[in-house]
């Protein structure tokens, strides 16, 4: 330990307000990109799930399209260029 | 070969793969900055001249680190959808931008705090400083890219270009320190000469850099997941898994 009391920790040799400051923003900060990354996924995982449901009276057309979709597989992981 | 690389370029294979990965580097990210804290705040011990403010080393380190890796990430995500139209590196480049832009700010902000009791002041237009200012400035030139063409395909181009062309700053951001007088120290860790600091000091130092690492392939592998699902809404694979998710 390199502090003898908890005030002393607090204080860090006069410098507090500095220490304090720079590790606060970048706790924040951290702590805000993973609230970020999971609200993200939450709200989208919610409008795919809605849009799926929408999409499930058109039973035919969907057929239809999975049957083109079979067919660019092979393409995945690139751009289709038209 | 052609093969593989393929297939890790298939985002249906990423999403299946990164599930795996993802817990342990949130586990890895957690653990390694919760002890580098503890180690670094309470049990390294104060430097002889400039105090506990040295502590800041601690958290602007692993950014400043972060802050350029991520940018150069980006680059080189860029050159692989340019040059072999592959989309997952377009949605890895997508997601990586913002936490390099709040990675650039966190060594900003964190320099200028600790500038001020160090040096006597918090913002010198030396080499070092506004050249990661730039980096700052580029982070958001290639966001805002994005947001600036109907097209996705052409949105993705341009920032892949800007990216490519703006890591020429990352060599410049790094021997500035060398190249031009200025306040900042030079580099902390280096491959060829032993750490200029005592163990207790660096070892912490080693570990929230690890640690950050960590983080950003985390929260990379998580948002590029939601960024599949994104862009491949259309898709059957996705359609059947969100189906299965409700």
């Amino acid at each position: 330990m390199a502090f003898d009391s908890l005030s002393a920790f607090l204080a860090m040799g006069g410098h507090g307000a500095y220490v304090w400051a720079a590790w606060g923003v970048t706790g924040l900060l951290l702590v805000a990109v993973v609230l970020h990354a999971r609200a993200e996924r939450r709200v989208l995982l919610r409008d795919l799930r809605r849009r799926a449901r929408r999409t499930q009276g058109y039973g035919a057309a969907e057929t239809q399209v999975s049957h083109q979709e079979t067919q660019v597989s092979h393409q995945e992981g690139h751009v289709h260029e038209s | 070969m052609w093969a593989f690389i393929h297939k890790l370029g298939s985002p249906k294979w990423f999403y299946a793969i990164s599930e795996r990965l993802l817990p342990w580097f949130w586990v890895a990210a957690a653990a390694l900055i919760l002890v580098g804290s503890v180690w670094g705040l309470a049990f390294a011990p104060a430097d002889y001249q400039q105090g506990n403010s040295f502590r800041i080393i601690y958290v602007h380190v692993p950014a400043a680190f972060l802050a350029q890796s991520i940018f150069v990430t980006m680059a080189v995500a860029g050159f692989i959808f340019m040059v072999w139209k592959i989309k997952l590196a377009d949605m890895a480049a997508t997601v990586m931008a913002p936490l390099g832009a709040a990675m650039t700010f966190v060594a900003l902000f964190s320099g200028a705090v600790w500038g001020v009791p160090t040096w006597g002041t918090w913002w010198m237009w030396d080499a070092r400083l506004t050249s990661m200012l730039i980096l700052l400035f580029l982070y958001f030139g290639v966001i805002a890219l994005r947001g600036a063409f109907s097209s996705r395909d052409s949105a993705s181009r341009a920032a892949s270009l800007l990216a490519m062309v703006g890591v020429i700053n990352i060599p410049i951001i790094k021997y500035s320190v060398d190249w031009w007088y200025t306040l900042h120290q030079p580099a902390t860790f280096s491959m060829t000469s032993r750490p200029a600091m005592p163990m207790e000091m660096w070892a912490p130092l080693l570990i929230m850099v690890l640690g950050f690492y960590c983080f950003f392939i985390a929260v990379t592998l998580m948002r590029t997941r939601s960024e599949i699902l994104r862009r491949e809404s259309s898709k059957r694979w996705v359609r059947e898994l969100t189906m299965e998710v409700s």
